[in-house]
């Protein structure tokens, strides 16, 4: 710890920050705008000026910028100086020159950080005559509004778009006051982090398209904490509401996972809670009591009924329907093909050879493997840290030469090019392969036998890999002595190939790693799995699809499918003839071909009307609350499920009133989710007794909001089951983390309150953990190795395996209903290698029938040399290649 | 002795002043045009409505008695969608004028609601625009804001110059 002495009182800082980062951490109010704590300093607003003294006697002092001075030793500044104040609110007042005159039209007043920083510095009134400089705005695609006029050259949207998110397509143009953000030419930006310049930026000139159709300020929007359901990683979001319709979506600081970034899946996905296709009420139309005591007299007379889980739907939900089914009748929902990795992964989770690491783990990981999968598309926020993994060696470079960290432009220009080593071993090139120190491409199998291979090249104890190819034989070699050089190896695998030899052989690689490495809890693997609470689900060891089908052959009087589409995970004849087997009832919110079929169909809320835990997968059991009430007629999927079990004598009438209830029945029943009552507060949480509103104190309307309708103004919705609110009234002060859904501070009105928030400045959120790690993550001694090395790929004549290549716009159930991501979604293709595509005689663009045994689709093919001769890809998820159980061999016929 | 007399005297001389009660509402009384009655939503001197839909009357609203949703034009111009003000609920406190940043929302010196019905004091958009500019004449918003809308492209509003050529490298 250093000593600093602000304003002639001494204070104990970090000396590895600078002193903007240090005074933030300390409470005190010093506008900034380029610093970014995510991205560093660079010094181009001018805007942290304070004045530094060189000793007690020193008097005059000089003006110096807070980002770029460390915070050594002895220290002394002044932010309170006459003068640097003057010298603050000058530099705004000169930002403003040629701001234009529209707050009361820009989406982002309200939650600017240009008007919380010109607030600050106490510039009030335009002193300059003359005339404002104007641009034309771009296009930039269907998540990003652009408007240059209110540019104030902070230069942070290129540092992050391209130096953070490695995008290309964004850039800064022209020369002196006339620089200019954006693309060279009108279009989609290409990036798929791209909607965090929306909140990067200080002001309005990147604002989120997708709510400017239904534009409401921040002060009048009501939200709550939630988790992001569109793939396992769990980033923490703030969805947002307004007149019963979801509004946006805004990252929620979790230092463990997605800090201050989200993917543009996870931020614009929202808008299907708002789709057309949402189902308002029971089909067919009968009073609910009705329906709930028709269900439950099949359940009651001991009749045989198969109840579907899912891996996007909640741990509750998933266990209400296991308890009213009963748990030998109860199946994952998913094929064989996808839940054998999934119980892979599962297993790890449970049992693994050294910690399983957050996505914050790996952005400090000086060495990263990359086992089968495409990060970008599987897991983007963990493709996103890889990114950043790659500086760590830029950053030691920097430390050598005593510049710190944050000093980024300074590292960046010092590093050049080096880069810490990062592996890539995927079926297809991928997106990450520009930054990748070694590449290799292969079919699963063969990644899964270069996995075993660097195993062994690690610790000659893992099994050995016999007939292994001399050139992959020196890669794996090579890239073992990588591993072991690193101070904080990590390995990253999953669900990608669909392959579970593949987690076998990554999971060997963590183990040999953690035996060898002088600090085993320094190494590190993490995982990826398919869906939001595919990892929940497998811990809870459900028989999969295939079983299910097995057992409706054998008999079933009614099938209970919850919240899943089950056209999407299996052929179509085969789900087809399983509907048909007994009277089917669907739990879902979005019309789709399952509930086109059902008999009986249940409305359930999304993530923004219902509550529940997920478990990502890193093991971290999060909870997300009702950002708004269901309308009328719609139930959370496990209120649905109790009702019945209580028509059904299941339950009696007082059991699960509330959700605590039904995580304590988890936690009793299954032992391994014994830590997910600390995923949050209870219902039971008050602070000085009261809940936490989730209103801003300024939200406004409220006595004439539904006055239309009427004028009795009806006391707000209860919550049973959460300590939040449906009211703007509650705990003013800042709520535990795992409550926190938006930031905001007195003069602090934008993102950038969430400094308030953080026990220093970037770190964790104060007042504990969000979220519980199963078993912690920890590492485990007595795990052996895995000597089932799969035999190494061979093609086949007139025939060509499938992997599936998973799409970060497409490949989600849910996001597709969005229109901004439907827009970006590519046509799907069949992707194949030249050299096949010559052998079977198809030209790029053809259309061709592709035959999985009984199944056949027809699809245009693209060529790609990076896969492997006779490997193809088929995207997957998409509504033309649902259904097909990928990996498997197919037969390609042209047309 | 003498606040007697004074007493009935005074008396006695208010009998030959003119009475001042009023007989509202045959007649009626004058009330300034800064006086703060019923609330109107007036028009900009191109005849289009003043208010962009910014929020800002909502939240300066003590009694939460107004709310709106904005909605834009196919060139970006921004109005609500609905705007409703519940005047059961309004105290005519006039912050709302105050915070409008377009003099949209203005205060006028009509004091005369009164209902049977509550439901009839709650006022939608159309009963709110008038057609005129109300109290604050030649005012046009989207006249200084950089925003272009139709009729008005980039460097066209006032004290702005024309759009930037970011190919010139000239200084």
């Amino acid at each position: 710890m250093a000593t600093i002495y602000i304003d002639n009182k001494p204070y104990e800082v970090n000396p590895d920050d600078n002193l903007l980062q240090a005074c933030l951490s300390l409470g005190f109010n010093i506008p900034y705008f380029c610093w970014h704590p995510a991205m560093g300093s660079v010094g181009a607003c001018r805007q942290c000026a304070v004045k530094q003294f060189k000793d007690e006697n020193d008097t005059k002092g000089k003006i110096i910028m807070a980002c770029m001075t460390p915070a050594a030793d002895g220290t002394r500044i002044s932010i309170d100086d006459p003068e640097a104040k003057t010298f603050r609110a000058s530099v705004i007042e000169w930002l403003m020159l040629n701001h234009p005159h529209d707050c009361p039209v820009c989406d982002e007043g309200g939650e600017c950080h240009l008007q919380d920083m010109t607030v600050m510095t106490g510039h009030a009134y335009r002193r300059t005559r003359f005339r404002k400089r104007t641009y034309r705005n771009q296009d930039l695609g269907p998540f990003i509004n652009h408007e240059m006029n209110r540019c104030i050259q902070c230069y942070r949207c290129v540092r992050y778009y391209r130096d953070y998110a490695g995008g290309r397509d964004l850039n800064v143009f022209s020369v002196h006051d006339h620089v200019y953000f954006g693309r060279a030419h009108d279009g989609t930006l290409e990036n798929e982090f791209s909607g965090n310049l929306v909140e990067v930026c200080p002001t309005g000139v990147f604002t989120d398209k997708t709510l400017a159709r239904h534009y409401t300020r921040k002060w009048d929007l009501q939200d709550a904490p939630s988790i992001c359901i569109h793939c396992g990683v769990g980033c923490n979001t703030s969805p947002r509401a307004r007149y019963g319709m979801l509004r946006r979506i805004v990252n929620r600081f979790h230092f463990d996972i997605n800090g201050y970034f989200l993917c543009d899946r996870g931020r614009f996905g929202y808008e299907f809670v708002n789709s057309e296709r949402r189902i308002g009420s029971i089909r067919p139309s009968v009073p609910q009591r009705q329906v709930i005591e028709d269900i439950a007299s099949v359940i009651k007379n001991g009749r045989k009924v198969i109840g579907i889980g899912s891996p996007r739907a909640s741990l509750e939900a998933n266990f209400a329907l296991r308890m009213l089914v009963g748990a030998d009748r109860f199946f994952s929902g998913v094929r064989a093909e996808e839940s054998l990795p999934v119980a892979k992964v599962a297993e790890l989770l449970r049992r693994s050879p050294c910690p399983i690491a957050s996505v914050h783990d790996i952005e400090v990981s000086d060495a990263v493997l990359v086992l089968g999968e495409d990060l970008i598309n599987t897991a983007p926020r963990l493709a996103l840290a890889v990114r950043q993994s790659v500086r760590r060696k830029s950053m030691e470079t920097a430390a050598r030469m005593n510049i710190p960290a944050w000093h980024d432009y300074a590292v960046r220009t010092l590093a050049q090019d080096e880069r810490s080593p990062l592996v890539i071993a995927t079926p297809y090139e991928t997106a990450l392969d520009e930054i990748a120190s070694e590449s290799y491409r292969g079919a699963p199998e063969d990644l899964a036998r270069l996995g075993y291979a660097i195993a062994c090249a690690i610790d000659p104890q893992a099994p050995r890999v016999e007939g292994l190819g001399r050139e992959e034989a020196e890669l794996a070699e090579r890239i073992a002595g990588i591993l072991k050089g690193a101070n904080r190896p990590a390995v990253i695998f999953g669900t990608g190939c669909r392959n579970a030899a593949l987690i076998e052989a990554g999971a060997n690689v963590a183990l040999a790693l953690a035996r060898t490495h002088p600090d085993p809890e320094r190494v590190r693997l993490a995982l990826t799995v398919p869906e939001c609470n595919s990892a929940g689900l497998a811990l809870m060891e459900a028989k999969d699809l295939d079983a299910a089908f097995e057992a409706a052959r054998s008999g079933a009087d009614a099938i209970i499918v919850l919240e899943n589409d089950l056209y999407r995970r299996s052929a179509v004849q085969q789900v087809d003839e399983f509907l048909r087997a007994a009277r089917t009832v669907v739990l879902d919110s979005l019309e789709n071909e399952t509930t086109a079929k059902a008999e009986t169909i249940l409305p359930a809320g999304t993530f923004a009307e219902s509550e529940g835990t997920l478990v990502n997968s890193e093991g971290r059991a999060q909870r997300y609350f009702k950002v708004m009430p269901p309308r009328q007629g719609v139930l959370e999927s496990w209120r649905w499920l109790r009702e019945i079990a209580i028509a059904a004598g299941r339950l009696n009438e007082d059991s699960w009133r509330s959700l605590d209830a039904v995580i304590a029945a988890i936690e009793a029943e299954l032992p391994q989710f014994q830590e997910i009552s600390k995923a949050a507060p209870a219902a039971s949480f008050r602070i000085a007794g009261q809940k936490i509103p989730r209103q801003l104190h300024r939200y406004s309307g409220r006595t004439a909001m539904m006055a239309d309708i009427t004028v009795h103004e009806p006391a707000p919705p209860r919550d049973p089951d959460s300590a939040l609110a449906f009211s703007m009234e509650g705990y003013q002060g800042p709520p535990p983390a795992g409550l926190a859904s938006f930031f905001w501070a007195p003069g602090w009105n934008s993102y950038q309150a969430v400094n308030k928030y953080q026990s220093e400045i970037g770190g964790p959120l104060r007042g504990g953990p969000a979220g519980s790690r199963l078993g912690e993550g920890k590492r485990t001694d007595d795990i052996s190795y895995s000597s089932r090395i799969p035999e190494p790929f061979r093609s086949r004549d007139g025939k060509v395996f499938v992997v599936p290549a998973f799409r970060i716009f497409g490949s989600e159930e849910l996001s597709m209903h969005a229109p901004g991501i439907a827009a970006r979604a590519e046509k799907p293709f069949l992707e194949v290698n030249p050299s096949d595509a010559e052998k079977l005689g198809i030209s790029a663009e053809q259309e061709v029938a592709l035959t999985f045994g009984a199944v056949s689709r027809s699809l245009a093919i693209r060529m790609n040399p990076s896969l492997p001769p006779g490997v193809a890809a088929l995207p997957a998820g998409l509504p033309e290649s649902a259904g097909i159980p990928v990996p498997a061999w197919a037969r390609i016929t042209g047309r | 002795m003498f606040s007697i007399f004074r007493t009935l005297w005074q008396v006695a001389a208010h009998m030959f002043q003119r009475p001042i009660t009023v007989q509202y509402p045959d007649e009626k009384p004058y009330l300034a045009p800064r006086y703060r009655g019923r609330i109107i939503l007036s028009r900009d001197p191109d005849g289009e409505e003043r208010c962009v839909a910014c929020y800002l009357c909502a939240v300066a609203c003590p009694v939460d008695c107004i709310s709106l949703q904005a909605t834009q034009d196919e060139y970006g111009r921004r109005y609500p969608e609905f705007f409703r003000i519940n005047f059961s609920r309004c105290i005519y406190c006039g912050y709302c004028e105050d915070a409008c940043p377009t003099y949209a929302i203005q205060l006028t010196p009509d004091m005369e609601m009164s209902e049977y019905r509550r439901e009839n004091m709650v006022y939608e958009k159309e009963h709110l625009l008038i057609s005129g500019e109300g109290k604050y004449h030649g005012y046009n918003f989207y006249r200084v804001a950089g925003l272009s809308i139709r009729g008005k492209d980039k460097g066209e509003a006032i004290n702005e110059d024309p759009p930037v050529d970011i190919h010139s490298l000239l200084p």
